[in-house]
């Protein structure tokens, strides 16, 4: 008896899994089925859902008319590059506010989080004005360093909460066989909070690649990245819908796929110690 | 000796092609058919001008906008060439963000502009950006339903006319519904139509000491007119439907009367796109009552070179090429004359290939003469433009009572409250920013 109670139990929870995973799944499969569509099919009413004449006419379009390659490529290398530069900065600051807290470390934690309370809109001048004077307009370099800013508060955040949970006597055994700072956090550290940082990077590199307020706004041509290719389909003014989706889903997919990828790690890594 | 030659005919030409790829113009641009059209046409322009070369940035109209504000204000120089509205022009021309275009070259026929699109974007009788096309709006209406109702479109309807025709042809069953308009708020979406429509119905949005005009007769009447006729024969959900929901609308044969930008015409007459495709006839915009005034919407996209750029000579040669009689010829040359990027020269309309392929032409000069943004309203207002006001403040003024309007039109405010909103609004921003101005 109980046994079949929990059978039924088992179907609904799955049910309601589905259908909330195709709720939140269905508005990319959307985009992806129109991206097959005419610009007329896209907007017909009631819209068709597998049933119209398929083609491939809007991402030969797309490729005809934008270099994806090159918007491609700059994606990889900003939204890697904040990320890493990131890690970098904040591995050294999480270790020392989760090993060797002072009276002030809340507050600085909360300071840092605080940041991403203004609209980024807010300091749009002051950073351009910096940008253009270094020459950092429309490069690589200027979207890593702005996009690096802009993270390393999560990314801080995220890597506090993780290392506290590792025992701090473990460092301290370490420390008792004579290893040095650096050591301590390359070898004892690191390697004990893998999972965290795994998913500290999943999660940043998919925040990069998505950030879309300033890469558009400090780029122009040389460093634009997908959202940039993305921002060329849109018009509110002309039917773009079907060569808007096959561009987005050409800019979605790469992350997509790394996100079907690492799954496991990232959910790991996301509810680590939240039963704790 | 001939190996000697010939390396060092290489390495001059080498040289020569190391000068000539010199100059990248970096051109900023809207993503629209006649843009795009134009990025695959510059062969011709590399072919005549082999010392230029183009890069393109191509973005969403609010985006570009965006984009090139803080390019323009900050005076960065990422950009040789800008696309820009005639919102901007006279703005940013009196700022000095603009440089005159005044080395376009001899053969550049400037007497052949439209005269409302060159005044426009003229200041002081200079021009600071050249048209690349234009559009005023007007009716586009559905000769199948209006034959059904028994109805005819006169060439120069009222507003009562169209109130109607709009009611007769609305049958909810079959999802026809007798006018689309715009709902969706922004200063260039429905403020766009409401102050056209509040234009030809008399009202101004200042009076001569820039004191807000929305306690007025003209705006309650225009107001009350649009919120009425949308409820009972518009489209469900009105109130987010914009250009391209309406375009959508019409060309799946949903409206009987869509009143919008011109441009449209040459969408919803394309059978490609469009189901109603040989069904559409065209009319002026409305006027209301004894008045003559058609709203004067008048809009182009055109090119204009920031202060910043060090390539000025180069950008004005490819803003002459682009404008130009010859780059009209050359479209209708290679994808025909119905692709020609309209309303910005008079020569095009008296274009006979032009008249046979484009079926609203004739209607499209029409609005367009009709169009004064140097008196956009029928009292005197300190203001120029005509769908829009002329004033850096009007783009967040404009959403904000874009928003009251849409909302009544929802149906979550009367017209009274959304009327009053405005006005409070628009007086409090006006204040701040320190109007009236001397």
């Amino acid at each position: 008896m109980a046994r079949k109670v929990s059978t039924r139990r088992k179907l609904v929870m799955s049910a309601i899994a589905w259908t909330l995973g195709i709720l939140i799944f269905f508005p990319i499969l959307w985009t992806v089925l129109t991206s097959f569509k005419t610009e007329a099919e896209a907007v017909a009413s009631p819209p068709s859902f597998l049933f119209f004449h398929w083609t491939t006419e809007n991402y030969a379009q797309v490729q005809e008319r934008s270099d994806y390659f090159l918007h491609f490529m700059n994606s990889v290398v900003v939204s890697l590059g904040s990320t890493f530069l990131g890690l970098l900065i904040a591995i050294p600051a999480a270790w020392a506010m989760a090993f060797s807290p002072t009276k002030r470390t809340k507050d600085v934690l909360m300071w840092m989080l605080s940041t991403k309370m203004m609209p980024p809109v807010g300091a749009l001048i002051p950073i351009y004005l910096i940008f253009r004077d270094g020459g950092l307009l429309d490069t690589r370099t200027g979207l890593v360093i702005v996009l690096t800013l802009i993270n390393l508060p999560i990314i801080v955040w995220m890597l506090y909460t993780y290392f506290k949970e590792i025992p701090g006597e473990i460092l301290e055994a370490a420390r008792m066989d004579g290893a040095s700072l650096i050591k301590e956090i390359i070898y004892v550290l690191t390697p004990m909070a893998i999972p965290g940082i795994a998913s500290t990077l999943l999660l940043n590199i998919i925040l990069s690649w998505n950030e879309a307020f300033w890469t558009l706004n400090l780029s122009a041509s040389k460093a634009a990245p997908l959202t940039a290719f993305i921002a060329s389909y849109s018009s509110p003014e002309g039917l773009f819908y079907a060569k808007l989706s096959a561009a987005s889903t050409m800019a979605i997919a790469p992350i997509l796929i790394m996100g079907w990828f690492s799954q496991k790690q990232l959910v790991r890594g996301l509810t680590f110690g939240a039963v704790k | 000796m001939t190996l000697k030659t010939i390396l060092l005919g290489a390495v001059s030409a080498l040289a020569f092609s190391g000068l000539a790829s010199a100059e990248t113009l970096t051109i900023a641009t809207v993503n629209n058919g006649d843009m795009i059209r134009m990025q695959k046409l510059t062969d011709d322009f590399k072919a005549k001008n082999p010392g230029i070369d183009l890069e393109w940035v191509t973005l969403e109209e609010n985006v570009l906008r965006q984009r090139v504000t803080t390019d323009i204000a900050t005076k960065s120089g990422q950009y040789d060439i800008m696309t820009i509205g005639t919102y901007e022009v006279p703005i940013w021309a009196k700022q000095g963000w603009l440089l005159p275009l005044d080395n376009l070259g001899a053969k550049y026929d400037q007497a052949d502009l439209l005269p409302a699109i060159k005044d426009a974007v003229s200041v002081d009788g200079k021009l600071y950006a050249a048209p690349f096309y234009g559009e005023s709006a007007m009716i586009m209406y559905r000769k199948d339903l209006f034959d059904k109702a028994g109805l005819k479109m006169p060439e120069n309807p009222k507003w009562d006319f169209i109130a109607d025709a709009a009611r007769k042809i609305t049958d909810k069953g079959t999802e026809t519904y007798g006018i689309c308009l715009r709902g969706k708020a922004g200063w260039g979406e429905n403020m766009a139509f409401i102050t056209a429509l509040a234009n030809s119905f008399g009202g101004r949005w200042f009076d001569e000491n820039w004191k807000a005009q929305f306690d007025q007769p003209e705006w309650k009447q225009a107001l009350s007119f649009y919120v009425n006729l949308m409820k009972d024969a518009g489209p469900p959900g009105a109130s987010s439907n914009g250009f391209n929901e309406n375009l959508a609308l019409f060309q799946t044969g949903k409206c009987g009367m869509w009143i919008d930008a011109t441009v449209a015409a040459s969408f919803v007459s394309n059978p490609k796109e469009s189901k109603v495709a040989d069904k559409v006839g065209y009319a002026l915009f409305p006027t209301s009552g004894e008045l003559t005034n058609h709203g004067n919407w008048l809009w182009a996209w055109n090119l204009g070179v920031p202060a910043g750029t060090k390539k000025a000579e180069a950008a004005q040669k490819f803003i002459s090429w682009a404008t130009d009689k010859a780059y009209s010829e050359l479209v209708a040359s290679k994808d025909g004359w119905a692709n020609v990027p309209p309303g910005t020269r008079t020569s095009l309309y008296t274009n006979a290939e032009y008249q046979k392929a484009a079926p609203f032409a004739a209607m499209t000069e029409k609005a367009m003469t009709a169009a004064n943004t140097a008196k956009p309203t029928v009292k005197p207002v300190p203001y120029t433009g005509g769908q829009f006001v002329a004033i850096p403040e009007f783009q967040g003024i404009g959403t904000a009572v874009g928003q009251q309007f849409s909302a009544a039109l929802a149906g979550q405010m009367t017209v009274d409250q959304a009327l009053q909103g405005a006005q409070q609004l628009t007086s409090r921003e006006m204040a701040k920013a320190g109007y009236p101005k001397k």
